[in-house]
């Protein structure tokens, strides 16, 4: 039986106010350890939030998010803020890099707030995950001197830093030219392979398609759920990515 | 969380801004330096005319008189009647045994007594000027005033070279156009007249001593007083002036007669000076907040600028107070580096202002400004700029690190 890294238990997100929202609704969901799903769905369905839900960045209304085994609703700001820093990593449609910082120094970020290595260690990891993401040549380059897809790649280099369990990706190939799309879903497949958790939010149905698992959302529930065409489909196209 | 971290941020967000960094700089820079020439000047100013005022009278001077009036003849011989319009019957005898008095308080005090006889006469030089008259003995006074090193002309021991020997202020004989040598005519209280000749022209710096206090031999004045043998005033002083309070009322308690301190005969104006100083220091710490407004407006604007990052900050795992930290980490290097380059202006200021002369009503001189180096006041003035720039700073940075980081990352796709 293989082993559940996330999982969600009757999860809901409402906003209160004069017009109240239900942004995800009672949504129960499992994710094995080194599987990749895609979560698709049209536009205001609710499948960005239940991934900041699933990311532990927004807190349910009701329901548990529950990360490696560990109950995450009682846990307070500053818990949920450590098991982001140590078990997710976050990839999102814009790269978000501190744009005063080199692509170097962006991958360091996680790992010095964790405070877990020496400087040495750390620069020896950034610059190792940044050459198996092709950009060993752009160690010392800020995030302007750097095209979409390298910013894109140097994000996820950022998200694997800290080694965490889970990347949590929203739309990170939306701003991208289709070159640089193939290349990025194809590292995320790698990382999946690899064995961690990858849980990708897509309007791409195409890309989703090479997910381990596609769940659809709508409304804020799951619609559908459907198995992908899995690592056959991208072996042509994906950069090898080395074990990091 | 790291700190280093933490500082590498706030390093390269300063320093990449870096014209906004100089204007905070420069506001809490100013903030400082005028805040420390202001202390300085202010103090100085201060200090030296307290100087001048504690040289120029006793420490502590033991009056021959109590603080109240003693119980009437009257009221003792007929105390269950009640009686009006008796006179106060209070003479002023002069100090019992003053030299057993003297002898008593030299076993104790820390600093020196000498006796006096002070009344009040008539200087006549053509016009008549009324004059407080000091009998001395010149060689017990020198130990209890700076007399001796305030003679423009003569010297205080010249007293005894004539009869009826006087010294007056430099401007009293400005005003009698008296030299030194000229003979005046005194007039006593009683009525007594002598003539006494002009042996010393001193000047005190204190225009009310200089023009309306002269200083002859203790008999001369127990003449003009016609009260022969009187000592009506012991003067006291100290090795430290400051201890005067504490002395005089020890003295007070001894003797029993009114012991006056320089402070307690000054007290008014002590008093103006402790409302100057709170104004002052208002003003110094409304310059020092006005400064870290500018402070304030940086952060506002780098933690408007940086929402994004804040919340990717947040999302990667940053905790809120760490986020937080950033924004007064910023603060406060703009604050440090602000505060040195004050310090440096202050001292810069200080040293300019003391290279100015102006003339002094006081001394009648031309005199370098008084100004009073204290590493107090760079200490005080930096540390409320350090204060008032990272308060400055704490409520934007609190304000932008509440921001859901899911509103700004929502906002930004």
């Amino acid at each position: 039986m293989s082993e559940i890294a996330l999982q969600a238990v009757g999860l809901a997100r409402r906003i209160e106010g004069a017009v109240s929202h239900t942004l995800v609704n009672g949504i129960d969901l499992a994710v094995n350890k080194g599987e990749f799903i895609a979560i698709t769905g049209p536009s205001g369905s609710g499948k960005s939030s239940l991934l900041y839900l699933l990311g532990l960045l927004d807190a349910p209304t009701e329901g548990e998010v529950i990360i490696c085994g560990e109950p995450t609703s009682k846990l307070s700001e500053d818990n949920r803020a450590h098991v982001r820093l140590t078990k997710c990593g976050f990839v999102f449609q814009f790269h978000f890099l501190l744009p005063e910082f080199t692509s170097l120094e962006n991958v360091l970020l996680p790992m010095r707030a964790a405070g877990k290595m020496s400087e040495k260690e750390m620069r020896e990891r950034g610059l190792e995950l940044l050459a198996s993401l092709g950009l060993k040549d752009h160690a010392n380059k800020r995030p302007n001197q750097l095209s979409g897809g390298q910013r894109q790649r140097v994000a996820i280099a950022r998200a694997l830093s800290n080694r965490p369990e889970i990347i949590v990706a929203d739309e990170p190939t939306g701003a991208l030219d289709t070159a640089s799309t193939e290349q990025v879903f194809g590292i995320l497949r790698e990382i999946a392979d690899q064995g961690r958790t990858v849980v990708v939010v897509t309007h791409d149905p195409a890309l989703a398609a090479r997910a381990d698992r596609r769940v659809h959302i709508v409304d804020g529930k799951i619609h559908e759920t459907f198995a992908g065409k899995g690592k056959a489909e991208l072996e042509a196209a994906a950069p090898t990515v080395s074990r990091v | 969380m790291a700190s280093n971290l933490l500082f590498n941020i706030a390093w390269t967000h300063v320093t990449t801004r870096v014209r906004q960094t100089l204007v905070g700089m420069a506001g809490v820079a100013m903030g400082v330096g005028f805040t420390i020439m202001m202390a300085g000047l202010m103090q100085g100013s201060q200090i030296d005319f307290l100087r001048q005022l504690v040289d120029t009278m006793p420490h502590v001077t033991v009056q021959d008189e109590r603080r109240t009036a003693p119980p009437q003849p009257a009221d003792q011989e007929y105390g269950a009647v009640q009686m009006s319009n008796v006179a106060n019957v209070n003479n002023r005898p002069g100090i019992r045994y003053p030299e057993s008095v003297m002898a008593s308080l030299r076993s104790w005090i820390p600093g020196d007594v000498a006796p006096s006889v002070k009344t009040t006469a008539i200087i006549d030089h053509g016009g008549r000027i009324g004059v407080t008259l000091i009998g001395i003995d010149p060689r017990q006074e020198i130990k209890v005033s700076k007399l001796a090193s305030q003679m423009r002309e003569g010297r205080i021991t010249d007293l005894a070279r004539a009869p009826n020997a006087i010294i007056i202020g430099q401007a009293l004989a400005e005003k009698l156009a008296v030299k030194t040598g000229n003979s005046v005519a005194l007039i006593g209280g009683q009525g007594t007249e002598v003539s006494s000749t002009v042996v010393g022209i001193f000047r005190s710096g204190l225009k009310r001593v200089d023009e309306g206090q002269i200083y002859t031999m203790i008999g001369t004045a127990q003449v003009m007083m016609g009260q022969s043998g009187i000592i009506n005033e012991l003067r006291l002083r100290l090795n430290d002036p400051l201890s005067a309070e504490k002395v005089a009322a020890q003295v007070e308690g001894q003797t029993g007669y009114k012991s006056v301190s320089w402070e307690e005969a000054n007290s008014d104006l002590l008093s103006s000076f402790a409302v100057r100083d709170f104004i002052v220091f208002t003003v110094m710490g409304a310059m020092l907040l006005t400064s870290s407004f500018a402070t304030y407006n940086i952060i506002s604007t780098i933690t408007n600028e940086k929402r994004q990052d804040i919340a990717i900050m947040k999302s990667l795992g940053m905790r809120e107070t760490s986020v937080r930290r950033i924004f007064i980490i910023e603060a406060a290097i703009i604050g440090v580096v602000g505060t040195f380059f004050g310090w440096i202006l202050g001292y810069s200021l200080c040293y300019s202002w003391s290279q100015i002369t102006i003339y002094n009503t006081l001394t009648g001189t031309t005199v370098p400004i008084s100004i009073y180096y204290s590493p107090m006041h760079y200490i005080v003035a930096g540390g409320i700029s350090l204060l008032c720039c990272t308060g400055a700073a704490f409520f934007p940075a609190r304000k932008a690190t509440r921001v859901h980081p899911v509103e700004i990352i929502r906002g930004a796709s």
